[in-house]
């Protein structure tokens, strides 16, 4: 039978998967949405409509997903890691709090009107409700990932009687991890967002469709995709550098490094062996980590075997999955960035409807690449910090709740398969909405506009 | 800071006070969509979706009342916030799948292929009436002390049944306000039966509260307490007959009153609360574990009392633009 202790972090882990998924879309989909408002306000042109009455079907079914997720998950505190509240709270409490304040009720309220309120509200309020709606979930990356970032680089605080106390507020809040964390999640966020759309408007062009819209949304998904995924690299790049100096065990993780010393390679391959404590079939470029984070090749990098303990306590990682979501990450930014620059030439030299149909399978193939991405990043970063669940301040094991693991094994159960089911339920509605489009049926009110605003009726399926 | 006494008196109760205040509106607001959802089997296809219309708008914002109230309890009380939830691990956990499965069918039943809808509203039914049974069943286990024993658990079906009844009764209310026609004459009916479900659920809760605990059967029977107290039942069942009587004359001909239900009800809802906070006030864990033992240091709870006192007005005033917005009959649900 398993523990109480793994299957809780088996079901954490399966809970937050699950809803970053629909945040890490909404987050840049919001502001995508009132970028077409906007260029349809400017220009007058029917396809920036077309395109905000089409995403924006994708944005409320998103966003339910993202809602009902996040409800589990202000509750997964409680019920699986009480001690985590017991030890932390007064750091991690304030900034839950706000999050819900400044944020929850922001986008949850104008959301309403941001979907339904387009002939009850003047037109302005309606783009502000949306920038608000946008906004809002945007603030709610900014706390949660304020609370994540403690975690990893926790700042601000004393002890006093085995509990955390605050100190300083804004150390707290612009702790070290702060900066990097949060950019290279608001990017990827832009870049899941860019390549489903990228991706949904190639499926509607292979399927036939020549519209002005998705010619439009195609353009707008890859040059978007095209203008974030360097930026991405290279915040990625600083990003590491950052958590060499904070959690440097990490990064050994995921260089699969066990001895510390100079001319370490950069290892493109192996299979590393947790027990063993060694890599197989190791192959990389010799030096190439040294280079990479210390910018020289005789540059001393810290290795595994400097955080065991004299009494063989291991205080590092497990690296084999460390190692490949590290990995999978990064394969798929470099596939991002071939990706979108070349179909970002081939629009520009050849025109949409000049571009090889491959273009459009690769997008295809890519519409949920972000996804697969983000989750590799969250498994290296938070089974990274392993066994720790605030660096340096408490383990996870010390945050366990006492509930039998029947229970837990129970509860378990019952969230992968109502995931699982809502992951094919989502996928399909999406593609049911591509088609759908493609063959010209959601358009039915499109020629009678509604009132002052001159915008079109969407109907809510 | 010592302004008004010490704070380690004064905040505990503040944060009781605010965290009362979100559940009393959750139950209002969210007991009304959940109410409706509760009562979608009843209702013909066109029906269906004008009570899914005349959520819309709200659900969403209204179970983010849930997500601070959990917050509230978490931020200033965690040791009680572990305790209970731990206690309570599985209905928590069949509310949320409740709650997930009615969140999600929202948005599926109007964006799935046609031919799946009606699988959609089935769920979107299931989903609702679990989330509002478990928040019964929860309601129940935690007047009993959080105790798991056989009179605990009979007595936590019957306040399931109790509290889906009173949600009933509040989405019932509103769709007398928000319907037209035999829609809103089928509101009526429906209030009839789910006002008398809520008065035994009264009654029930009534009697066991005092029955468990002999500390809150001396608050409740002692003078001068008992004249203290009074108020509450004799208000009650005030609240209970003009609701009894609006309904007789409801659906009236030019619409008017159609209100009254849905304000009994939640004056109801609140006479409900303030006997249960007077009968469990200064515990938070029933019989173990005060509001002092349990809150969190006073800079911590300072910080979240200045964003709330800021924050929280703005909330309302955004909620109540909202409902001004979306006021009157409910439309078919439209991104327009
Ligand atoms: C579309 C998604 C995406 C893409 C293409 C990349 N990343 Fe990433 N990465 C994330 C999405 C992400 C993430 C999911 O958002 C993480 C998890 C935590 C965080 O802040 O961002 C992350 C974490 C993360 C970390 C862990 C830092 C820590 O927690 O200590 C590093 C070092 C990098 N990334 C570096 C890179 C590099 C060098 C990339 C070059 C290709 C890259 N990422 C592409
Ligand atoms: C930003 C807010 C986040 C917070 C406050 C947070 C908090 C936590 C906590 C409390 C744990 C300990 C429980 C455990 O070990 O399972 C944990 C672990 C974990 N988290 Fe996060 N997390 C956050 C974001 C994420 C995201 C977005 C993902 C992935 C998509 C993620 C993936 C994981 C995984 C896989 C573990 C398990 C690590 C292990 O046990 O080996 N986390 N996190
Ligand atoms: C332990 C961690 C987390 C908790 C407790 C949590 C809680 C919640 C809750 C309760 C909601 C619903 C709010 C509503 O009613 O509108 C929500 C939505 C949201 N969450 Fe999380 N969340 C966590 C992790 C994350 C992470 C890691 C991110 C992204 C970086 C994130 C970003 C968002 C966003 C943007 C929303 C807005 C709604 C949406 O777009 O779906 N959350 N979260």
């Amino acid at each position: 039978m398993m523990d109480a202790l793994l299957l809780s972090r088996i079901q954490f882990g399966a809970n937050i998967s699950f809803h970053i998924l629909f945040p890490t879309i909404t987050i840049a989909l919001g502001w995508i949405l009132l970028f077409f408002k906007l260029r349809f306000q400017q220009t007058g042109e029917q396809r920036f409509m077309d395109a905000y009455s089409f995403w924006v079907k994708v944005f409320a079914l998103t966003f339910g997903l993202g809602v009902v997720s996040g409800i589990t998950m202000s509750f997964q505190f409680g019920t699986n890691w009480p001690g985590f509240m017991e030890k932390v709270g007064n750091v991690a409490g304030p900034l839950l709090a706000y999050e819900v304040l400044t944020a929850f009720f922001l986008e949850a309220v104008f959301l309403g009107i941001m979907l339904f309120g387009f002939s009850r509200v003047p037109n302005w309020v309606h783009t502000l409700a949306t920038f608000l709606v946008a906004f809002g979930t945007t603030m709610s990356a900014f706390w949660i990932l304020v609370l994540n970032s403690w975690m990893h680089t926790p700042a601000g605080y004393e002890i006093r009687d085995g509990v955390v106390h605050a100190t300083d507020w804004l150390a707290i809040i612009f702790n070290p991890s702060l900066p990097y964390r949060l950019s290279h999640m608001l990017i990827a966020s832009g870049l899941t967002a860019a390549f489903l759309i990228a991706g949904m408007s190639a499926l509607r062009f292979l399927l036939g469709e020549r519209s002005d819209e998705i010619k439009t949304t195609l353009r707008v998904g890859a040059g978007l995709a095209a203008l974030l995924i360097p930026v991405q690299i290279f915040v990625g790049d600083l990003h590491g550098l950052n958590t060499l100096e904070h959690q440097p065990q990490k990064v050994a993780a995921m260089e699969g490094n066990w001895e510390t010393g100079p001319n370490v390679p950069l290892i493109l391959f192996a299979i590393p062996d947790n027990e063993a404590r060694t890599n197989h079939f190791e192959f990389g470029i010799p030096s190439g980590a040294s280079l990479i984070l210390k910018h020289s090749p005789d540059g001393v990098v810290p290795g595994l075997n400097d955080f065991v303990l004299e009494d063989g306590t291991v205080k590092h990682p497990p690296v084999f999955q460390v190692f490949w979501s590290f990995r999978v990450m990064v394969g798929i930014g470099l596939l991002m960035l071939l990706v979108s620059w070349f179909a970002v030439f081939s629009f520009w030299r050849c025109g949409v409807e000049g571009t090889s149909p491959w273009v459009m399978r690769a997008f295809v193939l890519m519409t949920f690449s972000g996804w697969v991405a983000t989750l590799a990043g969250w498994y290296t970063t938070e089974i990274g910090r392993q066994p720790w669940l605030v660096q340096g301040v408490m383990t996870t094991a010390e945050a366990v709740a006492d509930v039998p693991p029947v229970m837990v094994l129970s509860t378990l159960i019952a969230y992968l398969a109502t995931y699982a089911l809502l992951t094919v339920a989502y996928i399909g509605v999406l593609t049911h909405l591509a088609r759908k489009a493609a063959r010209g049926e959601t358009k039915p009110g499109l020629e009678q506009k509604s009132g002052a605003a001159g915008v079109a009726l969407i109907p809510a399926e | 800071m010592d302004l008004f006494g010490e704070p380690t008196e004064w905040l505990p109760v503040v944060f009781a006070g605010l965290m009362g205040v979100s559940i009393l509106i959750y139950v209002v607001l969210d007991g009304f969509d959940l109410g409706v959802g509760t009562l979608i089997p009843l209702a013909d296809d066109q029906e269906k979706d004008r009570m899914v219309a005349s959520i819309g708008p709200f659900w969403d914002a209204n179970e983010t009342w849930l997500v601070l109230a959990i917050g509230l309890l978490l931020v200033a009380f965690p040791v009680a916030h572990g305790t209970i939830l731990t206690a309570l691990y599985l209905p928590v956990a069949i509310m949320l799948i409740g709650l997930i499965a009615r969140g999600v069918a929202f948005e599926f039943r109007a964006k799935a292929p046609a031919s799946h809808k009606a699988r959609w509203n089935q769920i979107f039914f299931v989903g609702s009436l679990t989330t509002a049974l478990s928040q019964g069943f929860m309601l129940g286990f935690y007047i009993m002390g959080l105790q798991a024993t056989a009179a605990a658990f009979a007595f936590s079906i019957l306040t399931a049944i109790c509290l889906t009844a009173g949600y009933i009764l509040v989405g019932s209310s509103w769709l007398i306000i928000k319907a037209e026609g035999p829609l809103q004459e089928k509101a009526v009916k429906w209030a009839r039966a789910s006002l008398i479900g809520t008065a035994l659920g009264f009654a029930a809760i009534s009697i066991a509260t005092p029955a468990v605990s002999p500390r809150i059967f001396d608050k409740w029977f002692s003078i001068p307490e008992v004249l203290l107290l009074a108020p509450l039942p004799i208000m009650a069942a005030l609240i209970g007959g003009i609701i009894f009587i609006a309904l007789r004359y409801l659906p009236t001909k030019d619409d008017s009153w159609n209100f009254v239900p849905f304000i009994g009800a939640a004056v109801l809802n609140v006479l409900a609360f303030a006997g249960l906070a007077y009968s469990f006030y200064p515990y938070i864990v029933p019989e173990k574990l005060t509001i002092y033992e349990a809150a969190s240091a006073p800079e911590s709870l300072f910080i979240i009392l200045i964003g709330t006192v800021f924050v929280l007005p703005v909330i309302m005033g955004y909620t109540a633009l909202a409902y001004i917005v979306f006021r009157g009959k409910a439309r078919d649900l439209s991104y327009d």
